[in-house]
């Protein structure tokens, strides 16, 4: 492995890598967004950059979400690269008519004519009792909408890899990291990527179940799979890396194998994408299943603010562990309530 | 070009947007067009003085009202009755319709049917223009109904902020679907909101299409040297918001009044009062408009429909990973070849 022997960096400094690349190597990536200059970003992605490549590729806007994303249209549509950044998912909810209805159609609107290169740098996700408007997981919004590619990487060599990636794509791409993820530490090797555009990866391997997830609750299965193992249960844990395009095939695969699968979201469960994930399991696996495909979410609740709420509004590691040990063997964990 | 040759030409212009807006009337009766959301832009032909202001390679975007200005810059008649008729042919080759027609090499940026929507991607237009040292200014059509929309202000804010080479043009036919301005915009003082911005205000009366190009070179030449504007056609709309609206909501004497501000009846008394041109002359020169809009038509309606197959192209880029078909997901389910 060529990455072997380096220094690991952390999430953060893998994406600010990816965008120096980038800019580096073309004159048309141009980076937009509130504070992401002088300041350096909210989360310090892109501190550095303006210093580096100036002003006029590393724009400073009022907080005027939609228009931040309606410029990046234009700018695509005209021959730049933008990415454009929203310093939180939660507020999607200002930009959703450009993304969903402007950025995603505008190829198919115009019958092909033009396509809308743009890469959105969003983060999302609880931990730090930032409440309920700045805490969410909303990636169900974005693959509900045709012509919106969605990425949300889990490690550091994802973090690179996936942004040069999405840069590289001729459609809108979301590209939603997590707030608890920017101090993650992990080995970047530029030469190798750990999988192909829209190819989930096996972070794990185990034959009694298969665990899905993405982001940072990646992190979280791997750690039950570990708890698993100790109470005699191997566990396969995927990371789906791109939620649109997403290739399960090898997942099918995986699952026909071992008849069980779980999928792990922090997002609230109803209507989640772990509901679209569940779904196609099943219909795949439906001979080879022993047990119905179980979704280990978040609660359907906004997030809280205090840290012993928040906590308990997402999966943990013991809950996870729980659920897939129960799936596995039918081992009652402890909170099981009686049947209404 | 002359004075003279100027107001021949831009009522040719106007002559060719009124009547072609008939013909997709005459289009909807006939049952011919993809729907009925379809925006007439009579009474609006003034904008044709902007239209002849932007240079070749100025790009705009335009609102669901918007085929006057496509063919004031250009816009081929068969293929637009063609796009309007959900035809193979058509600009974009029958997914817009008549409320996304679009056709990036002549600049046209894109029709949006969602009010304000198009707006910002002018700004990120000139935003390209302007990195890449481009001598292009970038307009955004819209009507007056996205005055009062956020997008628009945000737009009006970033592009005075950063100089860009834009002009805003607010297409101020008093209707808002079936809201009058007045109903809808506490101050109907678009100028004084323009300078509040810190954007160049003016407005003009839509019936003069000579005042409107007179304005519009002005404004346009200060959008190039980056003082972006905001230009206020007043207008009147003549008909229904909609091809279904028979506006209900506005007095007959009204709609009399507006229509009498009609920037071709107009331009041809001028054009007749200085004997610049005789009502015959003018007159062959309708003729010569309906006959060829006639034959656009007729030729959009010979076009074959759209074909299916194509519902899944354009979804994403060449080559990239295509939407799945229900019917290929239900036989990889259901059929024999199941895993």
């Amino acid at each position: 492995m060529s990455g072997q022997g380096r220094p690991p960096i952390t999430y953060r400094e893998a994406l600010r890598e990816a965008l120096i690349d980038e800019m580096a190597g073309a004159d048309d990536v141009i980076v937009i967004g509130e504070d992401v200059g002088l300041y350096g970003g909210a989360y310090g992605v892109t501190k550095g950059l303006q210093e580096r490549f100036g002003s006029q590729r590393v724009l400073d806007t009022p907080i005027s979400e939609a228009c931040i994303v309606g410029t990046a249209v234009g700018a695509a549509m005209t021959g730049l690269r933008p990415i454009a950044e929203i310093m939180y998912v939660d507020f999607a909810g200002l930009v959703m008519d450009q993304l969903a209805n402007q950025a995603a159609k505008i190829r198919y609107m115009f019958g092909g004519q033009i396509g809308v290169p743009l890469v959105l740098r969003t983060q999302g996700g609880a931990g730090r009792s930032a409440a309920a408007q700045h805490s969410q997981s909303l990636e169900s919004w974005f693959v509900h909408v045709p012509g919106l590619r969605v990425v949300m990487p889990a490690t550091v060599n994802d973090a690179y890899h996936l942004l040069r990636q999405s840069l590289a794509r001729p459609d809108p791409v979301v590209f939603v990291e997590h707030k608890g993820l920017y101090r993650t530490k992990g080995i970047l090797d530029k030469q190798q990527p750990d999988g192909g555009w829209g190819q989930p990866v096996c972070r794990r391997q185990g034959g009694d179940v298969a665990i899905i997830s993405y982001s940072k609750m990646l992190n979280l299965a791997l750690e039950a799979a570990k708890v698993l193992s100790g109470r005699g249960i191997e566990a396969a844990v995927w990371d789906l890396r791109c939620l649109n395009p997403m290739d399960l095939s090898e997942i099918v695969d995986s699952v026909c194998c071992s008849g069980r699968a779980a999928v792990v979201t922090e997002s609230c469960t109803t209507g989640g994408f772990a509901a679209e994930v569940a779904s196609q399991i099943t219909e795949r696996c439906f001979d080879h299943l022993e047990e119905p495909v179980i979704r280990i979410g978040g609660e359907d609740v906004p997030m809280p603010a205090a840290p012993e709420l928040e906590s308990a509004a997402i999966p943990s590691v013991g809950l996870i562990a729980d659920s897939v040990a129960w799936l596995v063997k039918r081992e009652e964990p402890g909170w099981a309530t009686q049947t209404p | 070009m002359t004075n003279a040759c100027r107001l021949i030409e831009l009522h040719h212009t106007m002559r060719r947007i009124r009547t072609f807006e008939e013909r997709v009337g005459e289009m909807f009766v006939r049952q011919c067009t993809a729907g009925s959301m379809l925006h007439l832009s009579v009474g609006e032909e003034g904008v044709a003085g902007i239209c002849a202001e932007m240079a070749e390679d100025d790009s705009f975007t335009a609102h669901h009202r918007g085929h006057g200005i496509f063919l004031a810059r250009g816009g081929e008649p068969h293929r637009m009755f063609a796009e309007i008729g959900g035809k193979q042919a058509g600009y974009c080759a029958g997914k817009g319709g008549s409320m996304h027609i679009a056709d990036i090499d002549l600049g046209h940026l894109g029709a949006n049917a969602i009010v304000g929507g198009g707006i910002p991607h002018a700004v990120g237009a000139a935003l390209t223009y302007r990195t890449k040292k481009l001598d292009r200014v970038s307009v955004a059509f819209f009507g007056d109904g996205a005055m009062q929309q956020g997008i628009l202000h945000e737009s009006m804010n970033l592009a005075a902020l950063w100089s860009l080479p834009v002009l805003f043009v607010c297409i101020n036919n008093r209707y808002g679907m079936g809201t009058r301005i007045d109903r809808a915009s506490a101050s109907t003082n678009f100028v004084a909101l323009a300078e509040a911005i810190g954007l160049r205000g003016r407005e003009v009366d839509g019936s003069d299409v000579e005042a409107v190009a007179e304005c519009a070179k002005a404004m346009m030449n200060d959008a190039r040297s980056g003082t972006p504007g905001l230009l206020t056609m007043n207008c009147y709309r003549f008909y229904g918001h909609a091809r279904m609206d028979k506006s209900p909501y506005r007095d007959e004497e009204e709609e009399f009044r507006g229509r009498q501000q009609d920037p071709i009846a107009r331009a041809r008394e001028r054009l007749v009062e200085k004997g610049l041109a005789t009502v015959e002359v003018l007159d062959l020169a309708d003729d010569g408009i309906a006959k060829e809009m006639d034959a656009a038509l007729e030729w959009a309606i010979s076009q074959p429909p759209a074909s299916p197959a194509a519902i899944f192209s354009d979804v994403y880029g060449e080559g990239e990973p295509a939407p799945v078909p229900v019917r290929a997901r239900l036989s990889q389910i259901l059929g024999e070849s199941r895993s």
